[in-house]
């Protein structure tokens, strides 16, 4: 198998430096140089930048249509969601503006002024006004983009916007989350690794009488609509991170050290499953697993690691349900507490 | 004017020097190890960086075709990924995640520094700074020859992680731990983690080795009449670069080896109250936060050290080839230290999610917003620089018109991932592969590629192929923008960067066909490389012989003779006169002056306004 390889390339070093005999051979008939543009390359190239200027611009518009339509995230499922998407939407349109202007320049230029024998280029060396202008311009466009992100950046990270909160603590490892919910009196029991067992898998210090009715729940857990809920990040091993996409949050769980997040969940999950845009992206991807012969699915709201952590780095999510008021009531009350789970082993 | 008479000292040394070698000429021989191999000489430095650079590029580019595959078929067999990858990483022709990971991390990590640092620094800044500010070679040349043998070892190391038992590093080119300082972690985190390191700090070795040299060139051997006012902008750029990398690489070297410490020694500069493996570790009071923090302050500015080089070789190309002086001189070398001092201060950027003060982040955001401003500067001048020229699309003006749109495409980006608000929604996806794929690689290489087409008749006497460059050239574009602009949209779904695959999670099931289209760009752009390397080394060996002044350039490398001369200027050193960018300059019959001509009764020196 080898042999024939070696073999293949052989042949093939053997024909590419017959077609370079004749490519050299043709090369000394000719008077052109091989390497110094002519005019007809300049013209060439200068149109071919036009053409891929044009094309370049249909594709954007093609993905735009193609990829940016329902498949992208759908509305904000979080209070303070909406402002990202605001501020979000208004950096896209710059962007957009910005990226189509300065292109259309560069490659219109390349295309008008391509190189002619007898043409001469001006001799320009600067523009102090021209110059101020283009440093003041984005000065100012930058300005507003710093002025909101910071003003929404310190709403989004205060720490004391609902004194009384739904507390749910994910914790991580290798490769799954657990929730913690702080229970009856809302505070968490404080934590110790050195005491994680199979009982114990998240590590609770079991002498702080404040974990007993701690709520521990795998693969899926409930939010409750229109409460704001504030979330701690504990991990076992790496750094991973939870990212909620829907609820446009997201925080490094990090070892050693506990991170925080606040959110108020604004959709419940049924009502996600009936907006339309939701409905036809999941239209569109039952269709392809149907074709594949796998289940259809329904919408959820997950929780993905996105800080590579290892082998499973890529298959971590849980699910994160969000209820009506009363629902998240009714389902919380059906939860064991540690303590409960723990006398029972 | 403490410069002239510096310079004249020098010289002086030199014109010495060149009589003791005329006179020892007959009983000197230079063995071909003295020569090609172990050399002092900047030139023949500067083609070994390149040729361990393309070597290595090809090595990256392959690995990423590799796990393209992966994500654009998950779980689809390929026979060659097997005979590639041998059966216990990629068995039945499909890789495993493990491998997966190496693959991506060994990916960047070649790009990063061996290709777009060393490959990129160490051949134009070796190949130009003498060159170009007219001196006789570096200021070191033992230093520089140990520069690129240390850069050997490195590139040996890394290569050579590949092949031990449990895989190469896989903690992603960033390598945060505890990831990367756990063993138990993954398998990659065992030995192949150590050589890493061991290589990473070799580099580092080099790197510091080049910078120094590179610094101490510029400011002490430039030839008479060369004000720093008036050298070209490559220079100004390989300059900038070298203190970038003299100020952050070490601290990228106390990072690596606290965490060789933690790995090791048992020491707890990153890890606290860690339980993995079935048991607690003792280990307590460290912040993976800390090496992020040492990490992202070699990491920016390592950003700006691939980028500036290209930016300066793109200056000296369009103006060249645009026949027309680079618009906003002065501007440009501002705006050029402007990013270099901003680039130190910017490194939270990339950890706002990470749990660090939030007000800490709100800083960040300022600073990095401002690095836009004379990003914009830059990219507003190159477009003027062609505005009323007259264009020569040789390859090399074609790469570097590539470069001035990919730095507009992927630079707008960059205020959407500035802004820590809008990052809580984007960090980590695909949206940021796509973004520092067009700004930072597509960008960088596309400076590489036009510093080779420009600069292969000073390497390697002979002149590249001009048809098969613009081949290259649509190829490339078209690939690179059909790779990564589809991306963005990934991230808008958002997909998480480095997951094996994206099938585990049905809500990405309808984005494959996004995937598929990325790989077979990704495909055609590795063929548009393959008509690159067959034009570099036929050209090396069989291309047209290169006149002395090929592109009608200023610049004092092309006054010296079409030879590779030890001390590359045969007679006395020559006199500069004037700046680089006197092209189309009225009064003058041909369209490029010379730096050696003198100025004219009454003629201004264009760098002066």
């Amino acid at each position: 198998m080898i042999l024939l390889y070696i073999l293949a390339l052989l042949l093939l070093c053997i024909a590419l430096n017959q077609v370079f005999k004749v490519v050299e051979l043709s090369r000394d008939l000719k008077t052109e140089k091989e390497w110094h543009p002519s005019e007809s390359d300049n013209r060439l190239n200068g149109r071919l930048m036009m053409v891929f200027f044009i094309a370049f611009m249909w594709f954007f518009v093609w993905q735009i249509y193609r990829f940016g339509g329902d498949r992208i995230l759908p509305a904000s499922a979080s209070e303070h969601g909406v402002k990202i998407d605001w501020l979000l939407n208004i950096n896209y349109w710059l962007c957009i503006v910005v990226f189509v202007i300065t292109s259309a320049f560069m490659f219109f230029f390349a295309w008008k002024y391509y190189g002619r024998d007898n043409n001469r280029a001006t001799y320009y060396l600067h523009n102090n006004k021209l110059e101020m202008i283009w440093t003041i311009i984005p000065a100012i466009g930058l300005a507003f983009i710093i002025v909101f992100g910071l003003k929404y950046w310190n709403e989004i990270m205060a720490r004391d916007n609902d004194p009384n909160p739904v507390r749910v603590e994910l914790y991580v490892k290798q490769f799954d989350w657990t929730a913690r919910y702080a229970g009856k009196d809302n505070k968490f029991g404080i934590d110790d690794y050195m005491q994680i067992n199979g009982a114990n898998p998240v590590g609770l210090d079991t002498n702080d009488l404040a974990c007993n009715d701690d709520i521990l729940v795998k693969n899926e857990f409930h939010l409750p609509k229109g409460k704001e809920v504030c979330f701690q990040f504990r991990s076992r091993d790496v750094i991973h991170s939870a990212f909620m996409p829907h609820f446009r949050a997201q925080m490094n769980c990090v070892p050693g050290q506990v991170t925080n997040f606040r959110f108020k969940p604004t959709v419940t999950t049924a009502e996600m499953r009936k907006d339309p845009q939701v409905m036809r992206n999941i239209d569109e991807i039952n269709a392809i697993r149907v074709k594949r012969g796998e289940d259809p699915i329904e919408f959820d709201y997950l929780v993905l690691c996105n800080k590579i952590c290892g082998a499973s780095h890529y298959n971590m999510p849980m699910k994160i349900v969000v209820d009506e008021q009363k629902d998240y009531d009714a389902w919380i009350a059906k939860q064991k507490t540690f303590k409960a789970v723990a006398v029972k082993k | 004017m403490g410069n002239n008479t510096h310079s004249e000292v020098i010289e002086h040394g030199h014109t010495a020097h060149d009589h003791d070698h005329a006179h020892d000429h007959h009983d000197h021989h230079e063995t071909f190890v003295s020569k090609y191999i172990f050399s002092m000489d900047h030139k023949v430095i500067s083609r070994q960086f390149l040729v361990t650079a393309v070597i290595m590029a090809v090595v990256a580019m392959v690995m990423s075709i590799l796990f393209r595959l992966q994500l654009a078929w998950p779980g689809e067999k390929f026979a060659f990924i097997e005979t590639i990858m041998g059966k216990k990483w990629g068995k039945d022709g499909v890789l495993n995640p493990n491998a997966y990971l190496a693959l991506v991390t060994i990916h960047g990590t070649i790009m990063v520094f061996f290709v777009l640092t060393g490959g990129l620094s160490g051949t134009f800044a070796n190949l130009l700074i003498p060159y170009q500010i007219g001196a006789r070679d570096m200021a070191s040349g033992f230093l520089n020859m140990l520069s690129y043998w240390f850069f050997f070892i490195s590139t040996c190391l890394m290569l050579g992680s590949l092949f031990v038992e449990d895989g190469a590093a896989s903690g992603g080119w960033t390598i945060y731990p505890p990831l990367s300082a756990l063993p138990e972690a993954m398998p990659g985190s065992k030995l192949g983690m150590t050589l890493w390191l061991v290589s990473m700090a070799l580099f580092i070795v080099s790197a510091l080795l080049g910078g120094l040299n590179y610094i101490i060139t510029v400011l002490n051997l430039r030839t008479k009449g060369m004000k720093m006012t008036r050298m070209p902008l490559t220079i100004w750029s390989f300059f900038i670069t070298a203190i970038l990398g003299v100020l952050s690489f070490p601290v990228l070297l106390s990072a690596a080896l606290l965490l060789l410490f933690d790995r090791s020694m048992g020491t707890s500069f990153y890890l606290s109250d860690i339980y993995i493996g079935g048991r607690p570790m003792e280990q307590a009071g460290g912040s993976p936060i800390l090496f992020e923090h040492l990490f992202w302050f070699l990491g920016h500015p390592e950003v700006y050290i691939v980028l500036l080089p290209a930016l300066g070789i793109t200056s000296e190309v369009i103006s060249t080839n645009s026949r027309k002086p680079i618009f906003g001189y002065r501007a440009m070398i501002g705006s050029m230290l402007a990013i270099g001092f901003l680039s130190f201060i910017v490194w939270g950027h990339h950890m706002y999610m990470t749990g660090m003060n939030p007000f800490l982040g709100s800083v960040f955001v300022f600073t990095t917003l401002l690095i836009a401003i004379p990003s914009a500067v830059k990219a507003f001048n190159y477009i003027t620089t062609l505005w009323k020229g007259n264009i020569q699309f040789t390859p090399a003006m074609l790469f570097s018109i590539g470069l001035v749109s990919s730095f507009i495409t992927g630079g707008v980006t960059g205020i959407i991932l500035a802004d820590s608000t809008l990052d809580i929604t984007i960090h980590d996806t695909y949206f940021v592969v796509a973004h520092f794929h067009i700004v930072m690689g597509l960008s960088a290489i596309f400076g590489m590629f036009a510093g080779v087409y420009h600069w292969f008749p000073k390497m390697f006497l002979r002149m590249m192929n001009k048809k098969l460059g613009y081949v290259h050239f649509w190829i490339t574009l078209i690939g690179a923008y059909g790779v990564f602009f589809p991306m963005h949209f990934l991230g808008m779904s958002g997909v998480p960067r480095r997951y094996y695959t994206n099938s585990n999670f049905p809500m990405f099931d309808n984005l494959i066909d996004i995937n598929e289209l990325v790989t077979g760009f990704a495909i055609l752009a590795a063929f548009g490389q393959v008509v690159f390397l067959i034009n570099f080394f036929y050209s090396m060996f069989r291309g047209d012989k290169a006149p002395q002044n090929p592109w009608k350039s200023n610049t004092l490398e092309w006054t010296t003779p079409m030879a590779h001369v030890h001390g590359n200027w045969p007679g006395p050193l020559p006199e500069v006169h004037r700046w680089a960018y006197d092209y189309s300059k009225p009064g003058h019959e041909d369209d490029f002056v010379p730096q050696t001509v003198p100025l004219g009764p009454d003629e201004h020196d264009g760098g002066e306004h």
